[in-house]
């Protein structure tokens, strides 16, 4: 402690030492912040890393592989999967329910990662490019009814009055009829496919991004700066799309992540109750639903893509659980 | 032979983690409650005020810990006689034998304070029967009867059964205080009680809170940012800025003859009753952010009186009288003499001259 | 309060109705006949005709179709299951069967969801938490099709500890599995449920009242935490009904359960549609019953709704 003076006194002036005003301020943005507390959720960080893995080998699998994914050879039917490194320690050495295909049919050279379907195709290649399927569909959809809920909500909440309330009924009534009804029946009518299915997922999907959007629309335009914009004659809707849209970007991407394992589901559903994409498209949920009628004698058929497939979904629920705890800004301070 | 206070805090340092680094919320503070006696602990948002007190109970987040000091408590147990220190004994003896029991709390939001799918009988019976202040469900409803209508509200039978969203907001904080008294504690904190309320209301709650006090003895720690609230109903004050405590005395001291700038801020501030066409001062700037706490005092950055030694070293406690404290350089017999703002001066003498005597 | 029933009940009413148009419409749309087996003498298919209005302009086609499944619930003549039987004579014996496995498994579901979630809620962040956190989300990933796989796979075929198939001579005991494999989803998203809404009860600032209290902090888990979070739990049940339909699609087909799901999958296969339209409307109107029963049921338990504002 120095020694006090008396020139210590003096009086000082206030201006100088304003930097206190400063505000303290991390440079963070609200993705920024998000984004670290993102990262600290174990659970949502090892399923970004598992869902970017798997597109990967989506993208690249089937040209890992040895074989051509649509060959079908006749001498290869029902091989389970053999893997070389690994057919040493008594795993993946192309047996089954105690005997051996490669063996008794004397291919020994012949290397299987998934094993073969009931056609002789190679399932390493045909899950991966089922992956690649399942992928597009799911994204596609959840595509289509992000964008059409919001501007659903949007619209409702903005013009309000009767428009609102007619579009409020229709919703009422469409989230009556459960998902699993209106998928069925729209698949059923417009021939089971690929546009079919994403329609049928996207009309499924899209009524509660609409509800979040258009309370808070509703919100928004009774702020007095809308009535100030409209008066001066700018459109008063861009001004809400730009105000609405911020604030619940965040909501928006964790109900968007929350939506593709639906998307997933509902497309291996479709395909296990016969209403699945035909010919020669092959996704995840065809795989798993071909492959279950031979569960018993040949499990590795159902198992690899229903491995894949529940990898994914899980990946996909652990991301946007950890991404609406980041995004969540009543966490204290941890 | 004079009476040790009930509650005494010593050195009190309290920080929270967060994100991006620790906020020392509570830098060091020091304070004592009589038996019996009102404290009123004023300061702004942010000051701290609410943190000290839940420190007391061991109510504080997760993320928040005690560095560093001591709260004394000292009561009866049995005909024994108790000391005990409430930041080192741990949440189950605080929660057997203090919270409720002893010592009991009163929230700012009466509309967020109580349960609000149980009844309101129910929630003051609560305490009582957990802590085995009445024999059976008879007795508690007898004596919650009592409470209803010490805090004054009316009709209590029905009253008794009522969920708490069919009460208004001055009638559920008169039942949080009914939930208070429910244990006859020794001490209650009322922690902003009257900041959620009408005006009207308010008073009427600062009225049954002296009131109370009358009655039942019982000692007040009364937390709040309104220097005007408190002016009927402390017996002491104790002003915080900072994390710290500037200026503690007696009420008439405070009120009429303050010596630290920011209770001559403070005392600026509230509008006067006058209908002159007075100034109405503010203090310009912000609390500080206490994650890098400014070195020295801390109200110089803002402060007309600031000198260069404010900016280096906080100042001591300097003594004004038995009971009147202030912590500012000014106070030291090297500062220049400074007078309180030509404003306030007249003001307080015209309370003077009013005959607005304070006991 | 009864303004409100009333309200929700004209527009569940209404709510059904439309989809009775909707799939009367897809009907329209759907290809083939009824009534060209060639079994029915030409009498027979002209009462037939009439009966069903089959000849009518839409509109009086649509209200003869209404008016049979409101009076009579007659939906019409299977057209391929079992042809020329009436429709509602193959669909409701086997309509038991799966409302009870369905509830079954909603009981345990939800029983066991909520007890999982209040020890994972109450014990945040701990490593109970963690791992019943992580359970939680593979029961909510894993399709309900894998449960089913993978429970008949081990329990029924490789250890054979239950029944593989459904048998009506065991109705319970045999059920144990298609029970367990359709609870899964409903265990865990009702766990993760309740954990949330625990959790943020337990932030909230009358619990930390109730805490200044003295009252232990397990009183203060069941007496007011669980209180109050179980009251949210009540408006997810809607949905998990659907995830139960979903499901009972799978379950029944994987194990042999004679229910509705499984006659579902079968008239998709063999394009029976009116089979599919009076499935789709036994979904809908119990997914809209059940809509019905929680909005109820949750203006009596909270009583913020129960009990207006009075005095």
């Amino acid at each position: 402690m120095e020694k006090i003076t008396k020139e210590m006194f003096t009086p000082v002036s206030t201006q100088d030492h304003l930097i206190q005003e400063m505000i303290f301020d991390t440079g963070a943005t609200f993705f920024k912040d998000a984004w670290k507390r993102f990262r600290k959720n174990k659970g949502g960080v090892i399923g970004l890393f598992a869902i970017i893995f798997i597109l990967s080998m989506a993208l690249i699998g089937p040209m890992l592989g040895t074989h051509v994914y649509n060959e079908l050879i006749a001498e290869h039917i029902d091989l389970p999967a053999r893997v070389p490194f690994l057919e040493n320690f008594g795993i993946f050495d192309g047996s089954v329910n105690g005997f051996n295909p490669y063996i008794t049919r004397g291919l020994t050279d012949v290397y299987y990662w998934f094993g073969t379907d009931n056609l002789g195709r190679d399932l390493w290649a045909r899950v991966w490019m089922g992956t690649r399927i399942s992928f597009f569909v799911a994204f596609v959809a959840v595509a289509i009814d992000v964008v059409f809920g919001i501007t659903y909500g949007l619209v409702s909440g903005y013009f309000g009055g009767k428009v609102d309330l007619v579009m409020q009924r229709v919703v009422e009534v469409i989230s009556g009829i459960p998902n699993l009804v209106v998928v069925i029946l729209l698949v059923l009518v417009l021939k089971p496919g690929l546009t079919s299915i994403i329609l049928a997922l996207m009309i499924t999907g899209w009524i509660s991004m609409s509800r979040v959007v258009r309370s808070q629309t509703l919100k928004i335009k009774e702020m007095e700066f809308v009535l100030a914009a409209k008066t001066l004659g700018a459109s008063s809707f861009f001004i809400i799309a730009k105000e609405v849209l911020p604030n619940i970007i965040g909501q928006i991407i964790v109900m968007t992540m929350f939506s593709i394992p639906s998307a997933i589901f509902y497309e291996s559903f479709l395909a296990f109750i016969g209403l699945g994409l035909q010919p020669p498209i092959a996704s995840l949920g065809v795989l798993i639903s071909r492959g279950y009628l031979a569960m018993l004698t040949y499990p590795h058929m159902v198992t690899f893509p229903v491995i894949v497939l529940s990898t994914l979904m899980l990946s996909f629920n652990l991301v946007a659980d950890g991404l609406r705890d980041a995004f969540d800004p009543k966490m204290k301070g941890f | 032979m004079e009476q040790k206070p009930i509650l005494e805090v010593k050195n009190l340092q309290i920080s929270f983690q967060l994100n991006f680094g620790v906020n020392h919320v509570i830098r060091d503070i020091s304070f004592h409650l009589d038996k019996g006696e009102t404290l009123a602990i004023v300061g702004e948002s942010g000051s701290g005020k609410s943190v000290t007190t839940k420190s007391i109970l061991g109510l504080i987040d997760d993320n928040g810990a005690v560095e560093v000091g001591s709260c004394l408590f000292r009561y009866q147990k049995d005909g024994k006689d108790i000391e005990v220190d409430l930041l080192k004994c741990g949440k189950d003896y605080l929660q057997k034998n203090i919270r409720g029991n002893k010592i009991a709390i009163i929230f700012q939001d009466p509309m967020t304070s109580l349960d609000p799918t149980m009844k309101v009988g129910n929630q003051i019976m609560e305490g009582m029967r957990d802590h085995k202040k009445v024999k059976n469900r008879k007795d508690a409803v007898k004596r919650t009867m009592e409470l209803l209508e010490l805090v004054g509200i009316d009709q209590p039978e029905k009253r008794i059964n009522q969920y708490p969203h069919q009460l208004s907001g001055g009638m559920r904080q008169r039942v949080v205080i009914a939930i208070a008294l429910a244990c006859e504690p020794d001490v209650l904190i009322a922690d902003e009680p009257t900041t959620a309320l009408d005006v009207t209301i308010q008073s009427q709650i600062l009225e049954l809170i002296k009131d109370i006090q009358k009655k039942t003895g019982v000692a007040i720690i009364f937390i709040t940012h309104d220097l005007g609230v408190v002016a009927n109903v402390a017996d002491r004050v104790a002003v915080m800025y900072a994390g710290k405590i500037v200026e503690t005395g007696l009420a008439s001291e405070i009120y009429y003859n303050p010596k630290h700038p920011y209770t001559w801020g403070l005392l600026s501030s509230i509008p006067s009753m006058s209908g002159q066409n007075e100034e109405i001062l503010s203090i310009p700037g912000t609390p500080p952010n206490l994650i890098q706490p400014p070195k020295g005092d801390a109200f110089a950055y803002r402060s007309d009186y600031a000198m260069a030694i404010d900016f280096e070293e906080h100042p001591p406690m300097f003594k004004v009288s038995d009971t009147h404290y202030v912590a500012s350089w000014l106070l030291h017999p090297d500062a220049p003499k400074v007078n309180m703002p030509s404003v306030l001066r007249a003001r307080i003498d015209s309370y003077k001259k009013r005959g607005d005597t304070h006991e | 309060m009864l303004k409100y029933i009333s309200k929700r009940v004209f527009w569940s009413i209404v709510t059904l109705l439309i989809i009775i148009f909707i799939l009367f419409l897809l009907l329209q749309f759907m290809p083939g006949t009824p009534f060209d087996d060639e079994k029915l003498t030409e009498a027979q298919r002209i009462i037939m005709y009439a009966k069903y209005g089959l000849d009518a302009p839409f509109w009086q086609r649509f209200g003869i179709y209404l008016r049979n499944i409101l009076f009579e619930g007659d939906f019409g003549i299977s057209l391929a299951l079992q042809k020329n039987q009436l429709v509602q004579d193959i669909v409701l014996p086997r309509l038991g069967i799966s409302v009870r496995i369905g509830l079954q498994a909603l009981m345990l579901g939800t029983t066991m969801g909520i007890i999982y979630g209040v020890i994972s809620g109450a014990n945040k962040n701990t490593w109970v938490d963690t791992i019943t956190t992580f359970v939680a989300v593979l029961g909510v990933s894993v399709p309900s099709y894998v449960f089913a796989l993978l429970l008949s796979y081990f329990f029924g075929y490789k250890w054979r500890i239950f029944s593989i198939t459904y048998r009506h001579g065991t109705p319970f005991w045999s059920s144990i599995l298609p029970t367990i494999s359709l609870s899964m989803f409903v265990m865990a998203q009702t766990t993760r449920f309740l954990r949330t809404e625990l959790i943020e009860v337990l932030s909230s600032e009358y619990i930390k009242l109730v805490e200044a209290k003295g009252v232990k902090r397990i009183k203060v888990i069941f007496r007011h935490g669980i209180r109050n979070a179980l009251i949210s739990v009540v408006t997810i049940l809607g949905p998990l009904t659907v995830t139960l339909m979903t499901g009972s699609l799978v379950v029944e087909r994987v194990y042999g359960v004679p229910g509705i799901g499984d006659l579902l999958v079968e008239g998709i296969l063999t394009n029976d549609f009116n089979v599919i339209v009076m499935i789709a409307f036994i979904y809908s109107a119990l997914y809209i019953t059940m809509n019905l029963a929680v909005d109820i049921l949750y203006g009596i338990i909270d009583p913020r709704i129960r009990v207006a504002k009075g005095g």
